[in-house]
This record gives C-alpha cells, structure tokens and sequence, in this order.
C-alpha cells in the first residue's frame, strides 16, 4: 500500500514538471507516511527480523547454534505431530468451510425465513474462538451426565436401549466370568439335582432394589436346577462366592440355562431373596448364565476428547464458527450473479442441479476462491480454540504449529530459540497463499 | 538491552492481557523503589518501622487467596504504614509473566513461586537477589529441611511461605461406611480397601488424569516411601537416571493402582480427561461416584465449594499410606517468596512474611498450612487444617514436591515431559520399561 502511495505522490509530481516540486512533493508523502512507517518497522519489521535472528541461537540467547533449532522442528515427536495436523487442518478445513457456506447461501435464497436463518448461522462468529472453544469442550465431555453430544446420544440409544435392574456388575468370584454386555456365566456345568450360586459385586449401593430380601442358600432338589442370585457383599467385604448374612438377594435377574450347544433351554426370574428354579431340567450337563438382560450398561460416552477424536471434535467446532462468515460472503457474491443468466438456463431446460453446477459455482468462483484462501490462512494459524478444546493428555495429539510455537516459548519450556525457528517455520509456510492472495487482490485492482 | 525490550513486547502482544497488566504494573513499582534505595541507608533500615517506598508483589493467588494475602499486607501496614506493597495476581501464568518480564529486565521487587526449579533458574540467570538477611528468622522458624530448600550455594534465596501437604488422601466417609472400610495402615492395606471399595459398588479412585500434576504427586509420594530421601534427592537433580530400578519399582506399585480400571471413575479413558475439580467433586457427590482422590490439601477448598460436605462426617482425610519404614514421610509443595531487588522496603516485607506473624495472620483465615513451626496449632480454623499443617512443620522427612524441583520443561509444562509421559502410563500401566525410558529421554533433553 505505502509503495503505491508514495508512486501516486510521485506522479503528481511529474504533473508539476520540475524537479524541485517533484522532491518537495516525495518530502511531503513521506512527511505523512511516516508514522504508519514507523509503526510498521516498530511493531512489524523489528520483530520478525529479530524473530529470525533469535531462531539461530540455543534457549538462552547467548550460543549461536546455526540451524539446530530447525532440525529440531523436524525431529520431535510433538513437534512432527503439529505438522502433520496442520496439513490435515489446511486440507480439509477450508475446502468443508466453503462447501458448507456455498450449500447454506444456495439453500437460504430460496427460503422464506432466510434472514433468521442466516443471522442463526452467522451467530458463533460473534464470540471468540476461545469461548466457542470452552462451549465444545464442556458439550464433548465423555460423562453423558455432562456433555451434551453424549447426552443426545444417550437419549437416542436409550429408546433402543433394554431396561435391567441393574447398570453395573462383576463376579463375586472367578466362578463367574464375563462381563455387562454378554451377561455373566458360572464356569462349571451343572446338571439337575444341583444348585448354582450366583455372586456379583461392584453393584452400586443405591441400584440395590427396595425389595430385596436376605439372600438364601440354594437347596438341591432332584430333577431341578436350584439358585440364587445375590450381592455378594458386605461391609468389610465378606467371603466371596458364600452367601451371608447381610447380604441381599437380587430380584427380577434375568437367569439362563444355556445346554452344551450354547443355546438357551430355559430362562427365569428371580425372586425377592435372588432364588431361582429351573424344573424338568432333563440330564446333560448345564451352565447357568446371569442374562445380558439384566443389566442396563450405561451409555459411557463417546471420548471426543481422547486422542484418536481430538483433532476432529476441534475441527467440528472450528468449522461450526466460520460456516457462517462463509456463508455471508458467499451470498453477498451469490446476490450479484445476474438472474438473466440463471433464467436463461432454466429456460433452456437445465435442472436445478446443473443450473447449480454449470452456471452458479462457476460465476461465483472468485468469491469462492476469497473464502477458500482466507480460510487457508486462518487455518494455518489456528490456535486458540485448540488450547480451550483439548485437555491436556490430548492436546499433544492435536497439536498445531502456532500452538507449539505458543507452547515452546511462553507455555513453561521458555525456549525463546526453538519457539522463533517454529515461527519463522509457520511463517514460510504463510508467504506462498499471502503472495497468491496480494496477486489476486492486484488482478482486481487492475 | 535495548533488543531485549523490543523482545518482551512482542512477546507480552502474544500473551494474555495477564501480562500486560502485569508488566504494566512493575513499570509503575519501578520509580517507587528506586527512590526508597537513593533515601535510605540499606541494612539498618530494616529494623526502623519508620520504612518508607513500595514494593510490587507478583503471585499466583486469586480469589480468596488473594483477599487473604491483602490481609496479610494490611496487617504488615500496621508496623510500616509507610510501605506501599501493591499485589498482582498473576494467576497459573506466573512462570511466564515473570519470566517475560525478567528477561524484559523489569522484574518486579518479589515474586511468589511455587517452582523451586523457576527459583534456581532465575538465581543462574542472576536475577534474584540475595535474602541473608533474614536467614536468622528464617532457620530460627523453620526445620532445616526447609532452609536446605531455599539455600543456593550456601546463601539463601527463598523461603516456602505457604505450604501445601501432597501425602494426603481425601474420602467420602459415606463411601467407606457402606464398604465397611477405614483408615489403612500401610500400602497393602490400602490397595485391598480399593478393592473392597470397588466390590461395594462404587469405584475406589478418582483420577484427574487430565491434569498431569496430580500423576507426578502419585509418583513421588511413591518414590519418596519406596527408594527413600536420599534417591529421592537424587532423582530431584538427575543425578540418577529415570531408567534406575528404583523408579521402575514406583511405576510398579503405581501400575497397581492405573491397571485396577474397573475401579478407577470412568476407566482410564475417562480419568483422562477428568481435570482436578471434577475428580475432587465425583467423591464428594450424594451418592458418592467414586470413593476416595488422592491429592493434597488443598482438596477441602473445592469440596467447600462443590458441595456441602462437613470436614470430618462428610469428607475426611488420612495421610498417604506408608510403605515399608516410612513414618511421617511428607512430599509437599509450596509458594516460596523470592526478590529481584533489594531495598530496605523488601527487605522489611520478608522479615515480616518469614515471622510467626506474617504466617499467623494467614493461617487463622484459613486455606493456608504454614512450614513455620512457630505457628500454633490452635491458630488454624479446624482440626483437619492443623493436623495437615502441623504434619508439614513437623515432619520428620519433608521433599519438596519433585516434578516442581525440575526444570518447567520436564515437569512442569502441560502435555509435556513427566506430565504427559505419566498420562500416557495411566493409559497404559503395563508399560514399565517403556515409561521409564520415556520419561528418562524427556528429562535428559530438560536437564542439559
């Protein structure tokens, strides 16, 4: 901008034809250019040449160490993780912003409410990124109790859901192995005229009916199969795998009586004391299994915020801001496309669709390409909202390059070198789409 | 000098306003000090109350800490009502604001750290100032393992004025009622209570997996009990490798406790992702969601604000199991107070803090457990608090908090070094050799 300015005041000049105006003219434009010039060197140049300079020296500042730090950049696992991440970041972020916003700006033309809408869409971009940061982060908590995405999905999976008596459970002993989803089965078979106890624990104390009675110990009758099943604890934890006082009975378990095939013979309730009978059982020998049924195994949550769904869960939110900045460009370019050539095109019997492909994305390509480059940009230098998304045990695996500049020099390492061969590094990276950017700009401007 | 502010501009743009506010601030202190050392005769001052000038405080505390410590400043004022002490909190960013402003070269008069690593880094750099000064009221009120702590090469640089006791569990009495379980004795007792705890039906630990801090707590009350204070020290300075037997030993009896998943709230996945506030909260819930948390004392101030618990019928608290002959073993952190200059105003101001006064005024308020054993027990609010304090002052082996003696790189930084590398151990316990070579890797990478 200062150059072109100080050409325009060199013009004027020439227009004067002598050389004395001519000088005096470039004292003036620099006369009023000088502030925004000193501002620039103060604030702009010094820092970056200073950035550069401090990039080839250790921790300290005091040892030139030459290229160290760089190919520090490329040998650290943290480090390589950011850069891999901003490569996912740059190739999937901007082209989904814009599609995002193309699709939204296409779609509210046609619809009656479209300002309500788009003031809707257009909304998160009136908070900063580090609040819609924190939002996400407390809406992708893995409790269901307290994320609000685990929540839903909760409630979704709850329709289908069975409804056990109870939510958690293990073997009392290693008699009974398995787990909540498969139900839990006693390892020696049985055959009729013997009995089967059932202990659990780990039984949460308030999922223990009200009606639960003092749990007995089976007695064997000839021809059946005889039970029960119990919490098998008490305070102080008691003897496992025996039936005691204070210890109560489950009721309304779910018991199967699985033959050697596997399959299910016969199934039973339990009563109030975890009794159960199986008649008539026949000979051969059985296994009696606690049912999956019985157990209504909370929904745990998804870990959107573990370390294999970080980087998507950032780039949800990431995205959840900018699509309405996409959209509210993309309109306003979509609003001087001319209608003549749309109706032109619906008139010659094109479809929606095509009408959509072959005339509107193509006349709005420049404003397209704005967006996708100013996305690029943005994109390349996220790192706030990752800060207030990620906890901690994950935020190296959604590192970043602007963030592990961040956290290399001020994050508690203080490695000032390291932290400005990481900037410099992000700053090479900027130079090609920000000199695409100021061709474009000069294009237009021609 | 000159590039260096240009430097610590551009860094306080990138930083939190924090920053700026406290850069700002020191600017301000700056001409206050510098005219009370052109006034007065240095040294003989400090006993006159007839001090006058100002000295810039910069801290890490906020909220109700912050009112306590401004107590602490008014009563200070009693004596010397001619001194100015203005406070700024400078909150968990402390390292970086006065690191920033420390190589801006406009460090404020004292600093409260609760990094000793930060404190000798700074000696090194030769920002700190000496405090011989008050060396006699220091070793006169602390126990030698304290005045060990703030001594660098043979002089004193730092004292702890507010402690923190780390060898603490916190339980939900309810919880341990209903599994008919109390107090262990020792370690095996304590990992069989887990598991009675858990067969109870309500998880034996809560884990803040999400903050690494509460890991490296676990790690060293383990260390110090296992391998003893001398390979504690060692291991503090790096003089033993992470590789050593005796930390693969302490990652072992750790690994007990990280592979008992089904009784650890949420699995591990979940303690992942758990920060410390929410860990201390799940125990302190009706009904309980997990039964006991392992961190130190200053667990009382969330439960105080989560819920509605009475010390000692809803939550108590017993000192980290013993291991072997470790009685009255104590791994603690602490806010130490450190200068950057030296006028007869800070010199005042530290006497102060280092006096029986200076600790009391703090320690009736509560929330605060004082090294100096010259405060009473009575002083204290509740019996919970003073039994934690006293257990600081009178311990018979005290450390400090290791990862905190390590530079910030290794243990200190989140998602970084010791930090990061125990998440990972929590994620995956079977990992013995692994972790220690790992975190053996980091540390020599932070130690150079």
């Amino acid at each position: 901008m200062s150059a072109s300015a100080l050409r325009g005041g060199a013009e004027t000049g020439r227009g004067g034809g002598r050389r004395h105006d001519r000088r005096r003219a470039s004292l003036v434009a620099l006369l009023f250019l000088a502030p925004a010039l000193i501002f620039l060197v103060v604030w702009i140049v010094y820092p970056t040449g200073w950035t550069i300079v401090r990039s080839f020296f250790d921790r300290g500042g005091d040892e030139f160490i030459a290229f160290d730090n760089y190919k520090e950049i490329f040998t650290t696992d943290t480090l390589q993780t950011a850069i891999k991440n901003n490569v996912i970041w740059v190739a999937v972020v901007p082209a989904l912003v814009t599609a995002i916003g193309l699709v939204f700006a296409v779609l509210t033309e046609r619809i009656a409410w479209s300002t309500a809408f788009k003031t809707a869409v257009f909304m998160p971009m009136a908070i900063s990124l580090f609040a819609a940061g924190v939002i996400w982060r407390i809406m992708d908590e893995k409790d269901p109790s307290r994320g609000t995405i685990n929540a839903a999905i909760n409630e979704v999976k709850g329709v289908f859901g069975s409804d056990g008596v109870l939510s958690a459970g293990q073997g009392s002993s290693p008699q009974l192995t398995g787990s909540v989803e498969q139900g839990f089965v006693l390892r020696n078979p049985v055959t009729a005229g013997e009995t089967a106890s059932l202990g659990l624990t780990a039984i949460p104390p308030d999922e223990v009916p009200a009606d639960a009675r003092q749990a007995v110990e089976p007695r064997a009758v000839e021809g059946e199969i005889a039970g029960v099943v119990w919490r098998d604890f008490k305070p102080g934890g008691g003897r496992p795998g025996v039936v005691e006082t204070e210890e109560l009975g489950i009721p309304g378990a779910t018991i199967e009586l699985r033959d050697p095939g596997g399959g299910v013979s016969q199934t039973a309730t339990s009563g109030a004391d975890g009794s159960f009978v199986f008649r008539d059982v026949g000979s051969g020998q059985f296994r009696v299994a606690i049912g999956s049924q019985t157990f209504a195994a909370p929904f745990t949550g998804v870990s959107w915020l573990g370390p294999k769904l970080i980087t998507p869960a950032v780039m949800i939110a990431y995205i959840w801001v900018w699509a309405g900045f996409a959209m509210v460009i993309i309109a306003a370019g979509l609003s001087s496309i001319s209608r003549e050539v749309l109706e032109a095109a619906r008139t010659d019997g094109a479809t929606e669709w095509q009408v959509f492909r072959r005339v509107t994305v193509p006349m709005l390509a420049p404003v397209l390409s704005v967006v996708f480059i100013t996305m690029i940009i943005n994109v390349l230098k996220v790192f706030d909202i990752i800060l207030s998304v990620a906890p901690q045990s994950s935020q190296d695996d959604a590192n970043v390059i602007a963030l592990a500049m961040w956290r290399t020099s001020f994050g508690g390492v203080n490695d000032f070198g390291l932290g400005s061969a990481i900037a410099v590094f992000l700053f090479l990276l900027v130079i090609p789409v920000l000199a695409l950017n100021i061709r474009r700009f000069k294009r237009e401007e021609a | 000098m000159r590039r260096h502010r240009i430097a610590t501009a551009a860094a306080l743009l990138a930083l939190a306003p924090a920053a700026l506010a406290a850069g700002c601030g020191s600017d301000d202190d700056d001409g206050g000090s510098t005219s009370t050392s052109a006034g007065g005769a240095t040294g003989a001052a400090t006993t006159a109350t007839d001090v006058s000038g100002s000295v810039s405080v910069i801290g890490i505390w906020t909220g109700d800490e912050q009112r306590s410590f401004q107590a602490v400043i008014d009563k200070f004022n009693e004596t010397y009502p001619d001194i100015d002490v203005r406070y700024t909190s400078a909150g968990d960013n402390l390292p970086t604001v006065v690191g920033t402003a420390v190589e801006g070269g406009n460090p404020p008069d004292i600093a409260t750290i609760a990094q000793p690593g930060l404190i000798r880094e700074f000696q090194r750099q030769g920002a700190l100032r000496s405090i011989d000064y008050a060396r006699d009221t220091v070793s006169a009120n602390y126990a030698p393992d304290f005045v060990d702590l703030g001594t660098i090469d043979g002089r004193l640089f730092s004292f702890v004025y507010k402690g923190a006791n780390k060898s603490t569990v916190w339980f939900n009495v309810e919880a341990f009622r209903n599994a008919g379980v109390e107090d262990p004795d020792d370690w095996d007792e304590f990992l069989t209570n887990a598991r009675t705890l858990g067969a109870s039906g309500v998880p034996a630990y809560s884990i803040a997996g999400a903050d690494g801090w509460t890991l490296t707590d676990l790690f060293e009350n383990i260390y110090l009990r296992q391998a003893g204070p001398e390979k504690y020290d060692q291991l503090s300075e790096h003089r033993i490798p992470w590789t050593d037997p005796s930390v693969r030993a302490a990652l072992r009896s750790m690994a007990q406790v990280f592979s008992d998943r089904e009784n650890i709230l949420g699995g591990t996945s979940g303690a992942l992702q758990t920060e410390f506030p929410a860990s201390v909260e799940a125990v302190f819930q009706n009904p309980a969601r997990a039964a006991q948390v392992i961190e130190g004392d200053f667990v009382p101030g969330v439960v105080a604000e989560t819920t509605r618990l009475r010390a000692g019928e809803g939550y108590d608290v017993y000192g980290f199991p013993e291991i072997g002959d470790s009685d009255d073993y104590v791994v603690g952190g602490g806010d130490s107070i450190a200068t950057f200059r030296d006028t007869p105003a800070v010199r005042a101001f530290v006497e102060f803090l280092a006096s029986t006064e200076g600790a009391s005024t703090w320690a009736e308020r509560g929330g605060f457990s004082s090294p100096n054993r010259t405060v009473g027990e009575d002083v204290y609010p509740d019996e919970i608090t003073a039994d934690i304090a006293t257990a600081i002052a009178e311990a018979r082996t005290f450390r400090f908090d290791m990862s905190d003696l390590a530079p910030a790189a290794f243990g200190g930084t989140p998602s970084q070094g010791e930090w990061k590398i125990l998440q990972d151990f929590l994620a995956n316990p079977s990992d013995i050799n692994g972790t220690a070579e790992k975190l053996e890797a980091a540390a020599a990478r932070a130690y150079r």
